[in-house]
Parts: C-alpha cells; structure tokens; sequence
C-alpha cells in the first residue's frame, strides 16, 4: 500500500515539475512573441516552426556560458541565491489542486501532491521565502546595483504580501477553509469567487504582479537605473535561473489565481460531463481547464508587461500601502456585514 | 499671433497641467483603455521584413554597393584617374594604373586602366561622390542594387576589381537593350 502511494505521488510529483519547466520554459517564448506581436513585429522565427526551439537553444547558450564570480567574500551565498530563487518557485506547485479524482488501476487518484490542510498558509510561507533567493544573491554580488535591488525587492514584497495576505482573508471567510482542494469545491457549488469578490480578485492581481516582479512593479530589476538588478553579476546558467525562476513564479501565481478566484479545475458543466462520460474525462477536462486559465493569466502578465511603463518607486509604495491595504481591510468588512446578513 | 503661439513643425502640443477626473486617478480604466489599445496591435498586419528570404525593394537612387562599369562593347571605363578617390571623403579607394597594350583593346576602354582598383567598404560612407567626381561615368552605387555583405575579417571589406566591375552578362544585356531604343 505504501509502495503504491509513493509511486504514485512520485509520478504526480514529476509529472507537476515537469509541466512547471515546460511552461517556465515556453513561457519566455511566448513572451518573446507576445511582445512582438503587441509591436507590430513577429517574433522569433528561426529556431524551429514559429522559433519554438528558441527556449531550447537559450537553455543551450546559457550552458555554455563563462561561469563568471564577480570578487566577492560570499562565494557560498552568491551560488545559494539562484539554488532558493529556483527551488521556492517550483515547491509551491505542491499544493495546487490541478485536477479532480482520476479512476486509474481499480483506484481514486487525487491529481495534486499533496492535499494539507493549510495550503494558503503555505503558498504563502513559501512566496515569503523567495524574496531571500533574490536578496542573498544580490548581497553577495558585491555590487551596490545589485544591492539596491535587493533593498526595492524585499521592501516591495513585504509591503504586497500584507496586502495580498488581506485580500485572501475575505476569501478565507466564505470559504472557512485554507484547503485550496476545499477552495475549489466550494466555487464547484456556490460559483465562482471571482463574482462574489472582485476587489479581492483586482488587490490579489495587482499584489501577484508585484510578488513576481512583473512589469508595472518589476523595479528590482529595472534596466534602465539597476542595469540588471539582482542579476547583474550572474552568468551562464546562474542567470538562467533567475530568469527561470521568474517565468516558474508566474506559472505558478497565475495558477493560484486560477484556483482562487476563477474556480481551479472547475468549468461550466462539470457535473454533467462527470454524470454522463465518467469522472476520468471530467477530470482531464478539468484540468484543461485549469491549464487554459492559466494560459490566460499568463498571456494577461505579458499583455501588461507590454502596455504599462514602470511604476516609480514612491508610487509603488503609495498604491500598495495607501490604497491597496485599506481597500482589503473594507473588503473584509463588507464580506463579514454581507455574510452575518445572508446567512 | 504672439511668438509662443508659432509653431514650426506644425505639431506643437500645449501642455496642460488640468486635475486628473477621479476615473484617470484610480488607473484602471486607463490602464483597460491601454489595454486595448495594445490587443489591438496584437492582431495588426506585422511590419516585418524577414530579411534574407524576403528583400525590401530599393529605390532607384538608393546608394549601395558601387560598380564599375562597361560601355556598348563591354570594355571597362574606368581610366585610372584618381579623382574618385581625391573626392573620397573617407579615403576609402585606392587604385594602380597600367598602360593599355594594344592587344587589349577591346577590355578597356581608355589608354590607361587601372590594373587595380580598391574600396575599403568599411571605410566607404556611400555618400556618392566617387560618382559625382568621375569623368568617365565609370562608377556608380545605383546601378548594382547590393547591400554590402557583412562578414568576419576586416580583410574581406576590402572589394577588389573581382567584386565591383560589372559581369559581362550586364553588360550584353545592356548593350541589346540600348540597340533596341
Ligand atoms: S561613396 Fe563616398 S565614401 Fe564611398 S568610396 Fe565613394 S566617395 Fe568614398
Ligand atoms: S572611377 Fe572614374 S574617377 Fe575613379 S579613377 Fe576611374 S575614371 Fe577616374
């Protein structure tokens, strides 16, 4: 039995960090091409049909990069921020629901590694701890640009995280639980959050492009004052980490936003597909589902990319800790007056 | 009309310094207008040119690489000069002369020649004076309808008589056409 359960959340396990790269990795194609496209031009196209070989031959060129150390007394903690930028990014996809039961071998297979009680709690714990990823590196690089990214950084994600935290409370309210497996059943059933909670839905957005150091707040590394920011003494396949780890952050951010607010795995019609055509096609159209929001939400961080210019950095502050935060605290209070009276 | 009022380009823009409305203030109804704005593009026809499978069509005075060129009986006209490379501005050509033997004739048109002629491209600013100096109307950058290639060393900037004299096929096909006018 226990061997089973192994293999089992092995393969899902493997299967989740595979699709993770594979997103992370046709994410900056993608960006490439969006962002081509949003200015009138086309893209890569050299590299395979359509350039779809170009993250490959990026992962190439990276490898093969000089392994640059820029004098630093930090050598240890200079490897170590790329190595916890990456792992953050990938552990969070632990917790997300990707899909309901499949029937396979005479078995229920929940698709989600792990269901633990406190998910919310941990995405979260988990996000706190890639801020460090950025800042370790960035302290050890020996460089003052490097540096006051690492200051902008941390600052800003500790501010959007309070504001962020807010935001999911009102969730946690009408869901009363911090299972995102439970988050989704109930927008299964009661619809989804998105309607009930469109402030919630925008704070959360606009803290997830922060969180992930998206254009209009990516200005940890904005190129134009920090050259690179926090990577700007990294090279080869450090590098690409970072970079990598940003497009895995996105994935996995858009995928919280899918599950929170927009139902995870849940589409319209599920109950009829999963009474009449069994509940394995139901799961896997679930979770295309998913995968299309998710697809969506990337496609929305790029879109933006491409249309915002960068905040300033009193603004940044302004918006997250003058606006954004009171408006989760009336958030939260519209939700306890509405669900005290309604129910 | 006051002096500040004038404008020369014809798109002067008056900067007004009015209150943001409370819409333009919360950004997000600006930012959904840029937004769309934006999606548009993502549908527009794409401006670009794929380079080597597809070539932008130059205009007839377009400036590129430069020929030497033939007359009706296909003989070079150059005569060796050096007023070409006297106008140069970025000194770019070089050149040697040679006296015409009789036997050759019928390969150059003057009783001077030059036995070599140089341009160093990555000198050459294509500004057309070469063109405008020459006497003979041996030279000239329209007529090849090239861009100059990029390559690897220095060495191969430098073009040759092999690379700027017109090919003889031209230079029949030249000949027939002005027969035929
Ligand atoms: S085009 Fe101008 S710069 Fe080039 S060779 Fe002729 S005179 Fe010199
Ligand atoms: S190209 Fe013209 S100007 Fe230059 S050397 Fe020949 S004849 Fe003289």
């Amino acid at each position: 039995m226990d061997s089973v359960f192994i293999i089992e959340k092995s393969a899902i396990i493997v299967a989740v960090f595979a699709l993770t790269m594979l997103m992370a990795m046709y994410s900056t194609w993608a960006e490439r091409k969006v962002a081509a496209f949003l200015q009138d031009r086309v893209g890569p196209n050299r590299a395979g049909w359509g350039g779809l070989l170009q993250p490959l031959a990026d992962g190439a060129k990276l490898f093969t990069k000089e392994e640059f150390f820029p004098n630093t007394p930090n050598k240890f903690l200079f490897i170590l921020g790329p190595f916890i930028a990456m792992s953050t990014a990938l552990i969070t996809s632990a917790v997300i629901p990707w899909g309901d039961k499949i029937h396979v071998f005479g078995k229920d297979v929940l698709l989600q590694a792990t269901d633990i009680d406190v998910s919310v709690l941990y995405v979260f714990g988990v996000l706190s701890i890639g801020v460090y990823g950025i800042m370790i590196g960035a302290w050890a690089s020996n460089n003052k640009y490097s540096l006051m990214s690492a200051v902008r950084a941390s600052s800003q994600m500790i501010s959007y995280e309070v504001a962020m935290g807010l935001a999911m409370i009102s969730i946690l309210m009408m869901s009363g639980s911090l299972s995102l497996k439970e988050i989704t059943v109930m927008q299964a059933n009661d619809g989804w959050n998105i309607f009930y909670q469109p402030l919630a839905f925008i704070i959360f957005l606009i803290c997830s492009f922060a969180e992930t150091n998206r254009t209009p707040f990516d200005l940890a590394e904005c190129e134009s004052e920090l050259i690179g920011g926090y990577h700007t003494e990294y090279s080869s396949m450090k590098m690409g980490f970072y970079l990598f780890a940003e497009y895995a952050n996105m994935f996995i951010s858009s995928a919280i936003l899918s599950v929170v607010f927009l139902g995870g795995y849940h589409f319209p019609g599920m109950d009829w597909v999963n009474a009449n055509w069994g509940i394995n096609i139901g799961a896997i159209l679930g979770f295309l589902a998913l995968f299309a929001k998710i697809c969506f939400f990337i496609f929305f961080y790029m879109w933006v990319r491409w249309t915002i210019p960068r905040f300033r950095y009193d603004q940044l502050m302004h918006l997250g800790w003058k606006i954004l935060i009171p408006l989760a605290v009336i958030n939260i209070i519209i939700t306890g007056i509405v669900m005290v009276l309604f129910k | 009309m006051s002096v500040q009022q004038i404008s020369l380009s014809g798109r002067k823009i008056e900067v007004s310094n009015k209150e943001m409305t409370f819409l333009e203030r919360i950004y997000l109804w600006t930012i959904l207008k840029g937004l769309w704005t934006t999606l548009k593009h993502l549908f527009r026809r794409k401006v670009t040119i794929k380079y080597p499978e597809e070539t932008r069509t130059m205009s007839p005075v377009y400036r590129g690489q430069h020929m030497l060129m033939r007359d009706d009986e296909g003989r070079e006209r150059c005569t060796a000069c050096g007023l070409c490379a006297l106008s140069c501005p970025a000194e770019a050509i070089t050149m040697k002369a040679a006296e015409r033997k009789p036997e050759e004739k019928h390969l150059y048109r003057e009783e001077k020649y030059a036995e070599i002629y140089e341009i160093n491209m990555l000198r050459c600013i294509f500004c057309g004076l070469c063109e405008e100096a020459c006497p003979k109307e041996a030279i000239y950058l329209t007529k090849s309808k090239k861009i100059v290639q990029a390559n690897y060393e220095r060495e191969d900037f430098i073009y040759g008589k092999d690379k700027l004299v017109m090919p003889l096929e031209m230079a029949i096909k030249n000949t027939q056409s002005n027969k035929v006018n």
